[in-house]
């Protein structure tokens, strides 16, 4: 890796040192480092582009890393990576990508990324999408996340996107089993003539599954933002919903909710609110010795931190 | 010291301060009170810059401040706690504090001054500043935003304003407190005799104008066993 793999490397996965245990690293296409353990392993797909990341059942604080790196431009990289996490496993996954395109090509990296979650397992993902370099060619990156999860397992999904991506497409469904548990957070912020379409599937198909999606997004510039969950509650089940953004400048945002209670204990709530930045909060950060354009970095940094 | 010469403002054709002449000086505690509507949050806010006056103009330490913007004020010493605390998604409690105060802030210092205001420090240091907070938590996060700036001039808005009987216990214990040390001028707008009682100077406001002014022995007195105009007597609570 030349220096500008290792810093776009650090933009997506600032918690990845050499002395990692378990890690594959794509860039441009191809996987050009990776190390595995006893409890986990990676294999590549013969079929399509990608990897198979298998955790041996009851593998206690595993820890993975998949960052994606892209510097060619003009290039779209598609590829598969499936996560088979053994039962009552517990792992932290670390993934992202990050594009640098100096050139007047498009680069793209669509990464669909399948779950499936044996019984007890337990999964944190991080994702971290992040794009940078002076050239005209756009930063494009669609991630597709699909969930499968068994009786009492639990993830938690964090991801972040918060600086130069030009165009997103995200997709993440999920269909929960019995007392499983899912809490996705996502933060988005679109700048300039971006656009960011995110969209949530959730079928809770198990007695007492639960599932609590928070997103907060920035739309910037002239930017466009669509926000759309559809939550089905097949049974007793909980969901709970929250879309946050506030609108900067001719920046647009659309949140579409759609909530479906499939069963007369399905508990589901839908919160969304859009606007711009709260005239009484740029006051209480003015009397605290900020001026204007201060207290709107503070305000906005924190709602995506 | 902080001087308002005849400070004017309308809204929608009704008047809300009229032609007020007022001198304010250091290191002296004063209460504003009135009847709803008096024009007292408005005074406070445009000592603050959070409102503009159609007339008038304010002097601070001699230094005319009536085109300075909030922060430009802030900057010069002057603080505001708000009636309704602002809440912010994102901001914890130990960010707004470090906001509020002029230097480094390490979290022991940052505990120690939301234990000044009644709050147990490891409990809400890192919570977010959102509506998970009660009316008379954020109230009392309110407050702590000004002892954590220390300003010269500090000016809360109602602080007894939708809090429960329990945090306005503390919370006159707290002015009780600013008010044996008088460093600085204090300015509370408020209606509750307790605090009145703790004032060096009051200041009775009526109709946007200034009715009367006097210490806790005079006014405060008068304010207290005032003939209802609509009959009997004022009780105080």
């Amino acid at each position: 890796m030349n220096q500008t793999d290792k810093e776009l490397l650090k933009e997506v996965n600032d918690s990845f040192t050499e002395n990692a245990e378990v890690y594959n690293i794509r860039k441009n296409g191809e996987s050009i480092e990776r190390k595995v353990n006893s409890y986990i392993n990676i294999v590549t797909k013969e079929d399509k582009s990608g990897i198979d990341i298998y955790v041996k059942e009851n593998t206690l604080f595993g820890i993975v890393h998949i960052p994606v790196i892209i510097t060619e431009s003009g290039l779209t990289d598609v590829v598969y990576n499936d996560f088979h996490i053994g039962k009552n496993a517990n792992v932290i996954i670390f993934a992202g990508c990050g594009i640098h395109n100096d050139e007047h090509k498009d680069s793209e990296h669509d990464g669909i990324h399948r779950f499936y979650l044996e019984e007890g397992a337990k999964v944190k993902y991080v994702e971290k999408h992040y794009g940078e370099g002076v050239g005209s060619g756009k930063k494009i990156l669609n991630p597709t996340t699909e969930i499968y999860m068994k009786d009492s397992s639990s993830m938690t999904m964090d991801s972040v996107q918060i600086k130069g991506v030009d165009n997103t497409i995200r997709i993440t469904k999920a269909e929960l089993g019995a007392s499983a548990t899912l809490e996705i957070s996502e933060k988005i912020l679109t700048t300039g003539s971006g656009t960011a379409k995110t969209e949530f599937v959730v079928n809770l198909n198990g007695e007492n599954a639960s599932v609590h999606v928070t997103s907060r997004s920035v739309a910037e510039g002239s930017s466009y933002q669509e926000f759309v969950s559809n939550i089905t509650g097949n049974t007793k089940c909980y969901a709970h919903v929250e879309c946050d953004a506030i609108m900067k400048e001719k920046g647009q945002i659309k949140a579409i909710p759609e909530i479906y209670a499939k069963d007369l204990d399905a508990n589901l709530i839908h919160e969304a609110a859009i606007g711009k930045i709260a005239g009484e909060q740029l006051n209480k950060l003015m009397t605290l010795g900020l001026n204007e354009s201060e207290a709107e970095e503070v305000i906005i940094k924190g709602f995506l931190k | 010291m902080l001087e308002l010469k005849d400070i004017s403002f309308k809204r929608d054709n009704k008047v809300i301060l009229d032609h007020i002449n007022l001198t304010l000086e250091d290191d002296l505690f004063y209460c504003i009170t009135g009847p709803n509507g008096s024009g007292k949050s408005t005074l406070a806010k445009i000592i603050m810059g959070l409102v503009t006056p159609d007339s008038g103009t304010i002097l601070y330490n001699g230094e005319d401040i009536t085109n300075l913007s909030v922060d430009e004020r802030a900057k010069l010493g002057i603080g505001f706690a708000f009636q309704t605390p602002v809440t912010f998604k994102g901001l914890t409690v130990y960010d707004i504090l470090k906001i509020a105060t002029k230097k480094e802030l390490n979290k022991k210092d940052a505990c120690d001054i939301l234990s000044k205001v009644g709050l147990c420090a490891k409990e809400y240091i890192d919570r977010e500043l959102n509506n998970s907070l009660s009316g008379g938590e954020l109230k009392r996060i309110e407050i702590a935003t000004i002892i954590a700036r220390c300003p010269n001039v500090s000016i809360f808005d109602e602080p007894e304003a939708g809090i429960d009987l329990w945090s306005f216990k503390y919370l006159t214990g707290i002015f009780k407190e600013i008010g044996t040390k008088k460093k600085g001028t204090t300015i509370v707008i408020s209606h509750q005799e307790r605090i009145l009682s703790i004032a060096d100077v009051i200041i009775l406001l009526e109709s946007g104008k200034i009715k009367d002014v006097g210490t806790k022995d005079t006014l405060l007195t008068s304010l207290l066993n005032f003939d209802c105009p609509k009959g009997g007597n004022h009780e105080s609570n």
